[in-house]
């Protein structure tokens, strides 16, 4: 909603704006500094293909000219640093992942097509039987070769390993005289060979390949040396790629270039794939499955989280919120401690703690009951386990924001319920938790949302396993959402699936923006914030 | 409530009320051993110079920082754990971020308090909009962002502290430009007014007058970005490949993978060093922290 400018306001902007000359200067030179930069950087995205970064990049640089420059956009001065890293890091990956979402970018399509064309265009091979070339050896001391080329049409070449041919003309610098054939008496640091010395060098030069860059010479046969050439070629006209040594042709299927046989070529390169990443979650039975599983587990580990902390949290608030009890203070200092060691350090040791076979918990039950829970490797008892971690990490919170809830209940409600007659579970159920309710209900379901991408304490713990048997991609008994997508994206093996990680990341996009209208229309904590504006 | 409730069965049943107050004692009891017993059970692991998982008591025999020592000072063990190397990193990383992140709160929240322009209120709101989805939720495309940038300067993209910075930074306006902005607000304009009338600019009145009142506020951010970074694993995780570049939290991961059971001891010693100065902060700080929490940010 616009507001009409104060004129106090517009005051101040002006007397702002009123900047000396020099400052000016030194504004619009830094600024030329940064926009000479953000076009160099742009223009280097583009060449490797990051079009979709470079055109944001271009955005967010007329964006930031415009703050610098427009004498309106002064208050947007002293945060547009903040807003352009925010519009990078954090709101152009969320845009980004829906667009990855609907390509097939992942290992072996990890190249645009322009990119994958230029990889198979640079891939050389040696036509067989060619020779246009007749060569004579030369060697250094140091036993390094040079080679005197005489291609069919009598042109010269002088080819040293790795450094571009050079066309001989009457004058090459270090070439001595050259006999009655042609061929240089001597090249300056080298030594001509005699046919004999040079055969018996013939499987060392074979594997030297002279010349760089487009013209590579190699040693083909006791006298000839042929020029490697492009195994591909691409014809921009019908979208076909050559092979020019088999004849056949390849187009682009799905993301690579496909021979009527059948046949890919490997690298593949990036297409859009539409929908298909997601229709493929439903209709492969290998992916839905694990899916469907990991869904109702994600669900269930956050209720059952939340439901827990909350319950253990309210209980231990309840009982020691008699400010009459001794040592009151201490004990919920003591209960505190958990809450304030780094959760990720704590989930590690519980790792240890319940090692299934030399954890202390599983040691002391084996010799209290001869028996004691598959912690790491039983889908169900993995599941408990994660939830016996998560009660301790989280129930300190709870009493903390418990308790003070509780001071919040008015006590004449509960002198009207006793003068009732009720007893204490009636005031509790009627009274005490519906009264909480009201205060911590917002926290509920922020610790629900928290829980629900809790990566942490699903990957530190167990790494989602036990591995469900059958899944075509990496997933555990205990994978949720966000460690399933890390799976798909970064674990060793099967890894780098960007697409399909995107995919699953936008299904956690749609709950947790579902959960967001939630929290905010059921806690009017949209119009709290709107009356602090 | 209690008050009432148990002067009534003081009334009614002494008895009652012995029960009760020795079942207080005995859930406390409990709660705190169950609370307590794995930071006890850490701490004594890592006095034990046994090291191994299987051989731990929970009084150790012949406590020593044997374990300690080893991370700090032994030298071909740091050249596979270089643990004073993470922790530097860590508290570089954080210590970065959360002083640029301070910046940029400090001015936005400025000029959110004391300008009136447009669209001002839906910026406001985006802000909070926007982290709704953190950068762990993206951290595919966060991954490849980087990596692309990296293509071009490679000493911001993969494997460096430089382009995990800028990842945390994204993330710097959120809540908290809420919480300083509501502090601004209630530090009257007038002060601001008659500065102005001195002849004092913008710049001048934000350093010289608003800052100091600001300290606060500035605290409880610093010290609330300052614990997120260090305790993050993820993106460090994805961004950075070798050990070298680990923070705490990445490097003590990957004593958890291979042989963890054979060398419980110098990760509980790792453990316990690298929670130690989240802990100081969160003991000194607690009532300002807490403060900020039941505004915003929930952990688990």
């Amino acid at each position: 909603m616009a507001e009409k400018p104060n004129p106090a306001d517009l005051r101040r902007l002006e007397s702002s704006s009123t900047l000396s000359a020099g400052s000016l200067m030194l504004r619009l030179l830094l600024l030329g500094i940064i926009d000479a930069f953000v076009v160099w950087f742009i223009l280097e995205l583009t060449l490797r293909g990051f079009n979709v970064l470079a055109i944001t990049f271009a955005l967010l640089a007329v964006f930031f000219n415009i703050v610098i420059l427009h004498r309106d956009a002064y208050p947007l001065r002293w945060m547009v640093v903040g807003l352009v890293l925010m519009a990078l890091f954090a709101i152009y990956p969320i845009f980004y992942t829906g667009y990855i979402s609907t390509t097939n970018y992942g290992f072996g399509h990890l190249l645009t097509k322009e990119q994958a064309i230029d990889r198979f265009e640079n891939t050389k091979y040696l036509p067989e039987g060619s020779g246009a070339y007749t060569w004579t050896a030369f060697r250094s001391e140091d036993g390094d070769f040079a080679l005197w080329l005489q291609r069919e049409d009598g042109q010269n070449f002088l080819a040293y390993p790795d450094q571009p041919l050079i066309e001989a003309g009457p004058e090459i610098e270090g070439v001595g005289g050259l006999d009655a054939e042609g061929i240089p008496l001597s090249i300056k640091g080298y030594e001509r060979l005699n046919r004999l010395t040079a055969v018996r060098h013939i499987n060392e030069l074979g594997e030297i390949s002279f010349g760089a860059g487009d013209r590579i010479v190699l040693v083909s046969s006791l006298d000839k040396a042929s020029e490697l050439v492009p195994l591909y070629v691409y014809s921009e006209e019908d979208d076909l790629l050559i092979n020019q040594q088999t004849g056949v042709g390849y187009r682009p299927i799905n993301g690579a270039f496909t021979s009527d046989t059948g046949e890919r070529l490997t690298p593949g390169f990036q297409i859009s794939v539409g929908l298909d990443n997601f229709v493929q979650f439903i209709e492969s039975p290998a992916l839905q499955g694990p899916l469907v599983r990991i869904i109702i587990w994600n669900f269930a580990f956050a209720f059952l989280s939340v439901l827990m902390t909350f319950s253990l949290g309210l209980f231990l608030a309840i009982v020691f919120n008699d400010p009459m009890l001794r040592g009151r203070r201490i004990i919920q200092t003591l209960l505190l401690i958990p809450y304030t060691i780094p959760s990720l350090i704590t989930i590690m040791v519980w790792r240890g703690l319940l090692n299934p076979e030399l954890g202390i918990i599983n040691e002391t039950l084996r010799q209290l009951i001869g028996w004691a829970p598959p912690w790491f490797t039983s889908p169900w008892w993995s599941k408990g386990a994660i939830l016996l971690v998560n009660l301790w990490l989280g129930f300190p919170y709870f009493m903390l924001i418990c308790s003070g809830a509780l001071q919040g209940i008015p006590t004449d409600l509960y002198d009207a319920a006793n003068v009732d007659g009720a007893g204490i579970w009636q005031q509790f159920w009627n009274i005490t938790l519906p009264m909480l309710l009201v205060a911590v209900g917002p926290l509920l379901v922020a610790s629900f949302v928290f829980n629900f991408n809790n990566f942490n304490i699903i990957f530190l713990f167990i790494e989602g396993g036990p591995p469900i048997v059958g899944a075509s991609t990496e997933a555990g008994h205990t994978d949720i959402l966000i460690s399933y997508v890390y799976n798909l994206a970064f674990a060793g093996g099967r890894g780098a699936q960007y697409g399909l990680a995107a995919a699953i990341t936008f299904v956690i996009f749609v709950i947790v923006a579902a959960l967001a209208l939630f929290q905010f229309r059921f806690t009017r904590m949209w119009e709290e914030v709107s009356e602090n504006v | 409530m209690s008050k009432t409730r148990s002067t009534r069965f003081q009334l009614t049943n002494t008895q009652r009320k012995r029960l009760r107050l020795v079942l207080t004692y005995l859930i406390a009891l409990f709660s705190i051993a169950f609370a307590l017993f794995p930071i006890l059970w850490i701490i004594s692991a890592s006095l034990n110079p046994l090291n191994s998982l299987s051989t731990q008591t929970m009084i150790p025999r012949n406590a020593s920082f044997q374990n300690y020592r080893m991370l700090l000072t032994d030298s071909s063990f740091s050249t596979i754990y270089p643990f004073r190397k993470w922790l530097f990193n860590s508290v570089k990383i954080a210590s970065i971020t959360t002083i640029i992140s301070v910046a940029i709160t400090t001015t936005a929240a400025y000029s959110f308090s004391r300008f009136r322009f447009r669209q001002r209120e839906n910026m406001l709101r985006g802000i909070l909009l926007v982290q709704m989805f953190p950068n762990i939720l993206v951290m595919v495309a966060v991954f490849l962002l980087i990596q692309q940038i990296g293509g071009v300067i490679p000493s911001f993209g993969l494997n460096t502290h430089n382009g995990l910075i800028l990842v945390y930074l994204g993330g710097a306006m959120g809540i908290n430009i809420w919480l300083m902005k509501g502090y601004f607000d209630t530090i009257p304009k007038d002060i601001d007014e008659s500065a102005m009338v001195d002849g004092a600019t913008h710049w001048q009145i934000f350093t010289k007058l608003l800052l100091p009142l600001m300290r606060p506020i500035i605290v409880v951010v610093a010290v609330l970005s300052f614990i997120f970074v260090y305790s993050d694993f993820v993106i460090a995780r994805i961004l950075l490949k070798t050990t070298e570049q680990y923070p705490l939290t990445v490097g003590l991961y990957i004593f958890t993978s291979g042989q963890f059971t054979q060398q419980w001891g110098i990760f509980a010693a790792g453990a316990l060093m690298g929670a130690l100065p989240i802990v100081i902060i969160y003991l000194t700080l607690q009532d300002q922290i807490t403060g900020g929490l039941t505004q915003g940010a929930v952990k688990g």
